[in-house]
């Protein structure tokens, strides 16, 4: 068998706004893909946990102009500069880390001790701490996915663009002599549960994945993009507003912050 | 009944008196470890922390604790260093008071963490660049800096001190202490700034994050110079304070002025310092986030502009306009309104580092959210002030803290 190192991977996110319809498939999936622990009363969605969350934005406006879009957020998977995201270059025992490899930002439950620095650290509360051990419904943890393990209480968890599906494809191509995955090979759970199509999910260094186009689309946009943390979810929206609540924009302020280091 | 321990040639309140004392922090105290164990037990839930305040009154108590306990770095560093020799009839009480700062500040982050018996990770598996690896391993180290300074004051108890051993290791531990007040100044500044680093290399944050040298921001060396700034002035509150509960003057005059004085200088050039940071994080940083400085002071209904005038003004630019005049600090009235304004203006300042961090919404579309701890979060910040009041009270009944007690204290027979 011929050896080849495989190229480095940076997989992300291209989420098209004008087609999400909010539905929450997207989160349900990731729920019962990832063992996603839940309260009893989920009222308070301060302590809960969701991977992926759906936010309600409106453009503000009164009948007949009122618009109305909805935005999953997962973990953007920051690369930062040079793998130095929010919450990697923070964390004191090295409990989430960046792959150079993959380019996902992994979390380490083992490790992690519960300091939620990395929480403070991330402005799109895309971490989630586990406030409570994880309570199942009678009968409900035989359907739990074996693949995922799940977290005890004290500890940070957050959305992993579901690497043990990543593990599952690399293992099965390394059995078969290969070293490169398919584009469909991988993909995560919430991107095959969105039933209008509007996640897409692939290696943005390839030029084969349809993210590889669709990021350069001249509607899309990341979020938060001026304070560097570099993510790797783009958004896309032919809506000027929806864009613009992508980011803080001041007026007469002609700043770019740091985004131009990362394009 | 305990007169055998008492210092020789000092008055003390009965025995009777001093345990009623005691046993009423001590109940407070024990309040304190019932919302501990609870924490302990049944976990973090007990707190109002949530996913939007991973951060909360606990961080803030840690961060005020230290920056008051800078007393005891700053102070040492002054006269086992630069050589104020005065300051050695304020020394032990110093030290005492960043001992209890610390082990607090250190009991605190054991509640405050969501796997305790994991604690050790943050040694183990160490992120060298993550500013909480080296708060962890400087406090760690200080701690058992201020152990070995408070050793020989526990060594010098009349009953111990009659041990050989412990006589000469108290005496040889005094003569040696230059080096330990050295790696202490060392290590604070270290440990102060890089709390100071915890916040401002939040780059995601707006509100918190700065600019700074390498690979410290500017709220690194601000953290440092607040502490050592404040932290005297916390030591000449708790020893007024005493002064007034043991209805006794423990400390000469001379020595609280000087301190006062350095400490007024220091804040001085601490707020002129803080009023340029603040100028160019709202001119240039907050702007080249996407934020005017307002947007971090309205819209909400706690953080205003007020505090951004009491923090800096009336808490900074006041007490240190009082503490560099002659007259300011030898009104013993005016002197105890500075040294409580400046403890107040930095604790304000750990708050804002802390709670505000968490409290500004940075996506566009996300909102203000407003939090007020538990009970169980107000018993266990309550705790280390118990400890510390029963810590002090043992220490000043049964050791020689105060040098110049006999002295201004004569007993007539």
């Amino acid at each position: 068998m011929k050896k080849e190192h495989s190229k480095a991977k940076k997989y992300g996110m291209v989420i098209d706004l004008d087609k999400c319809t909010g539905c929450g498939a997207c989160m349900v999936a990731c729920m019962a893909e990832n063992n996603v622990p839940f309260k009893k009363d989920e009222s308070n969605k301060l302590d809960s946990i969701t991977w992926l969350r759906v936010f309600k934005l409106t453009n503000g406006k009164s009948f007949p102009d009122a618009d109305t879009c909805y935005l999953p957020r997962p973990c953007m998977h920051c690369e930062g500069e040079h793998g130095h995201a929010p919450c990697v270059s923070v964390c004191p025992a090295t409990a989430t880390d960046y792959s150079h490899e993959t380019g996902i930002v992994s979390q380490i439950y083992t490790r992690c001790f519960g300091c939620r620095y990395c929480m403070a650290a991330c402005p799109y509360h895309a971490r989630y701490f586990n406030w409570w051990d994880p309570v199942w419904p009678e009968g409900m943890e035989k359907l739990l996915n074996p693949n995922v393990s799940v977290r005890m209480r004290g500890v940070v968890e957050k959305c992993s663009f579901c690497f043990h599906r990543y593990q599952a494809a690399k293992e099965k191509a390394y059995y078969e002599g290969r070293q490169e995955l398919e584009e469909d090979e991988y993909q995560t759970a919430c991107t095959q549960a969105c039933p209008a199509g509007a996640i897409t999910f692939g290696d943005l260094n390839n030029p084969k994945h349809a993210v590889y186009e669709l990021k350069k689309d001249k509607n899309a946009f990341r979020l938060l993009e001026r304070l560097g943390t570099n993510p790797k979810v783009y958004y896309i929206s032919t809506r000027k507003w929806v864009r613009q609540a992508g980011d803080n924009y001041l007026e007469g302020y002609e700043t770019e912050g740091k985004v131009k280091k990362h394009r | 009944m305990d007169s055998a321990l008492i210092p020789k040639g000092v008055r003390r309140c009965s025995i009777g008196q001093f345990a009623l004392f005691v046993g009423v922090v001590g109940v407070v105290l024990l309040w304190g470890v019932f919302a501990m164990l609870l924490c302990w037990i049944k976990g973090l839930n007990q707190t109002n922390m949530n996913d939007y305040y991973g951060f909360a009154l606990w961080i803030w108590a840690d961060l005020a604790v230290i920056a008051l306990g800078g007393g005891a770095f700053f102070t040492g560093f002054l006269r086992y260093i630069i050589g104020k020799d005065e300051l050695k009839n304020i020394i032990n009480y110093a030290v005492l008071i960043g001992f209890i700062c610390y082990s607090s500040a250190l009991l605190i982050l054991a509640i405050d963490i969501g796997q305790p018996l994991r604690g050790w990770f943050i040694f183990w598996h160490a992120n060298v660049h993550s500013m909480l690896t080296e708060v962890a391993f400087c406090l760690s180290c200080y701690f058992g800096v201020l152990t070995i300074e408070y050793l020989p004051l526990i060594l010098e108890n009349r009953q111990l001190d009659k041990v050989p051993f412990f006589h000469n290791l108290s005496h040889n531990l005094h003569e040696v202490m230059a080096v330990f007040a050295a790696t202490g100044a060392f290590l604070s500044f270290f440990h102060q700034g890089s709390l100071g680093g915890v916040a401002g290399v939040l780059f995601g944050r707006p509100f918190a994050y700065r600019e700074g040298i390498f690979i410290w921001p500017w709220t690194f060396f601000l953290f440092t110079w607040s502490a050592a700034a404040c932290g005297p002035c916390f030591t000449i509150m708790i020893t007024r304070l005493t002064e007034k509960i043991t209805r006794k003057t423990l400390v000469k005059q001379n020595v609280v002025e000087l301190l006062a004085k350095i400490s007024g200088w220091m804040l001085l050039t601490y707020t002129i310092a803080k009023i340029i940071d603040t100028w160019y994080w709202a001119a240039v940083s907050a702007p080249a986030g996407g934020f005017w400085l307002m947007d971090f002071y309205s819209n909400n209904p706690l953080y205003g502009p007020w505090i951004l005038i009491t923090e800096v003004l009336i808490c900074g630019a006041l007490p240190a306009c009082i503490l560099i005049t002659k007259s300011g600090r030898k009104n013993p009235f005016t002197l105890m309104i500075a040294a409580v304004l400046a403890v107040i203006g930095v604790s304000l300042n750990r708050w804002v580092m802390v709670l505000q961090v968490m409290a500004v919404p940075v996506m566009s579309f996300d909102k203000w959210v407003m939090y007020s701890p538990s009970w169980q979060e107000v018993a266990t910040t309550i705790l280390p002030v118990a400890y510390g009041v029963i810590l002090i009270a043992i220490s000043h009944r049964y050791l020689p803290i105060f040098p110049q007690e006999r002295e201004l204290n004569p007993i007539e027979n």
